[in-house]
């Protein structure tokens, strides 16, 4: 009886129209339904024995890429909570802690952030040590370095959103490298240059600072622009730039090892 | 294009030909739209190359107006975008303020009442009366004045600064900026500009509006 709803299973169109391949009992079958699905494909249909070895590869891409997931649910479960304004942000955070459910996710978050930036730079750093960055992985070393930048960027605003007195002057501090630009900040090289009229193009209330926290000074225009390119505009582009990597990977042969 | 005869012979499509007559002449011999409507029984025959009106150069011609036109579009989404970060209403205290008279600043005291409003200390050194801008020259966060030690001292990376603003510790690597300070003619305020600065190292602490005299 199991037999006969087994195959009355099977041989619907419901299963059918999901499992295309059917039970895979061969290579052939095996490497069709990887490639079949959508979940699978993304993962190689073969992978080289050196390739899942930790002490050469210390998993350390897939650590980061994990890390990345959970930034993204737990990220996605504090928006739930958090609003980016002066009135209320600093108290949502406390609130996140001492009122919500468990108090642990945003130390989830904060301390897988930690863990990421940790993640990449050990990823790096084995790439280097093995020499994965030759070619033909150049363009993907190239990549990575802005997969690296753009994780610092999102360490970087969301270390504002608790909006404390730490990350109010952490922000202060750091945005006001972005003074020293080249032609686009008002303190940087060549900017003096950049007059119309005897007016000066670059001034504090037009430079490249001015655009990054939306004012002259930190407020409540730089929390709300730092949680956006927090929570959409960063993640968006990472997540681009991490669907080239890994295809890249698989393009330029494999998890690293020995071409 | 430039072995293509001039003034050649009004396409026919109809007729099979190499791949450089299948191309029609440009504009000037172009009487090509009556054409057209006979030659549209030839669509049934996939093999005939449709030429339609458009010749080669005429494809090309277009595709560049085309690629000008999208560039142009793209690049002023692009502008429209960068220029929609930069704020045109800016939510920030006036950088220019009353703080009271001068006879309300005693000798030798630094006033810390505006520093949490305005951002500027107001210092009576004895002789004069000047504004001292409570931002550290080292990466920009708020010193805090210590009346006990007599000394500015920044808590983000450890620079003092003297009650003149002069540093004497720490990273920071220039003194204090002052603000500009004048007398209101119409109540005898002390008005009090951040917008304009003046920095000892360039000589300004010496310019009349930097300080009103004690």
């Amino acid at each position: 009886m199991i037999d006969n709803l087994s195959k009355s299973i099977t041989k619907s169109q419901i299963w059918k129209s999901i499992f295309r391949v059917g039970i895979p009992t061969d290579n052939r079958k095996r490497a069709l339904a990887m490639l079949g699905n959508v979940v699978l494909h993304l993962h190689p249909i073969k992978v080289k024995k050196s390739g899942i070895r930790m002490s050469y590869t210390w998993c350390m891409g897939g650590t980061a890429f994990f890390l990345f997931l959970l930034e993204t649910i737990t990220g996605l479960l504090l928006m739930f909570y958090y609003r980016p304004t002066v009135e209320y942000a600093f108290v949502d955070i406390v609130d996140l802690r001492e009122a919500a459910a468990f108090g642990i996710m945003r130390e989830l978050h904060r301390w897988g952030a930690h863990a990421m930036v940790i993640a990449v730079w050990l990823h790096m750093f084995r790439v280097f040590m093995t020499g994965s960055y030759k070619p033909p992985r150049e363009f993907n070393w190239n990549v990575g370095v802005i997969l690296l930048v753009l994780t610092l960027l999102l360490s970087f605003t969301g270390y504002l959103l608790p909006w404390d007195q730490l990350a109010i002057w952490a922000i202060t501090v750091g945005s006001n490298m972005a003074r020293a630009t080249p032609l686009l900040g008002n303190e940087g090289p060549g900017a003096a240059f950049l007059t119309l009229g005897g007016q000066k193009l670059i001034h504090v209330g037009s430079d490249a600072r001015f655009a990054l926290i939306g004012g002259r000074t930190i407020g409540g225009a730089t929390l709300i622009r730092f949680y956006v390119l927090h929570c959409v505009g960063i993640p968006l582009v990472a997540a681009f730039l991490m669907a080239v990597h890994f295809w890249r990977v698989r393009k330029d042969g494999g998890i690293s090892g020995p071409m | 294009m430039a072995d293509e005869p001039e003034g050649s012979p009004s396409p026919e499509p109809n007729v099979p030909a190499g791949p450089q007559a299948s191309t029609t002449p440009p504009a000037a011999a172009k009487p090509a739209a009556p054409v057209a409507p006979a030659a549209r029984p030839a669509v049934a025959r996939p093999a005939a190359p449709a030429a339609g009106d458009m010749s080669r150069r005429g494809f090309f011609s277009w595709a560049a107006v085309a690629w000008v036109g999208f560039t142009v579009a793209i690049g002023g989404c692009v502008t429209a975008m960068g220029r929609f970060m930069f704020p045109n209403v800016l939510f920030e205290p006036p950088t220019s303020f009353k703080v009271g008279r001068p006879a309300d600043f005693a000798s030798g005291v630094v006033d810390t009442r505006f520093v949490d409003k305005y951002g500027v200390w107001v210092v009576n050194d004895g002789g004069r009366i000047f504004s001292l801008i409570a931002i550290c020259t080292h990466l920009g966060c708020p010193p805090a004045w210590l009346d006990t030690q007599n000394k500015f001292k920044c808590p983000c990376h450890g620079s003092g600064y003297y009650k003149s603003g002069v540093n004497f510790e720490g990273p920071t690597p220039r003194p204090l900026e002052r603000a500009r300070i004048s007398v209101s003619p119409d109540d005898g305020q002390i008005v009090i500009d951040k917008a304009l600065k003046y920095q000892y190292e360039l000589g300004q602490w010496e310019d009349p509006n930097s300080f009103i005299p004690a």
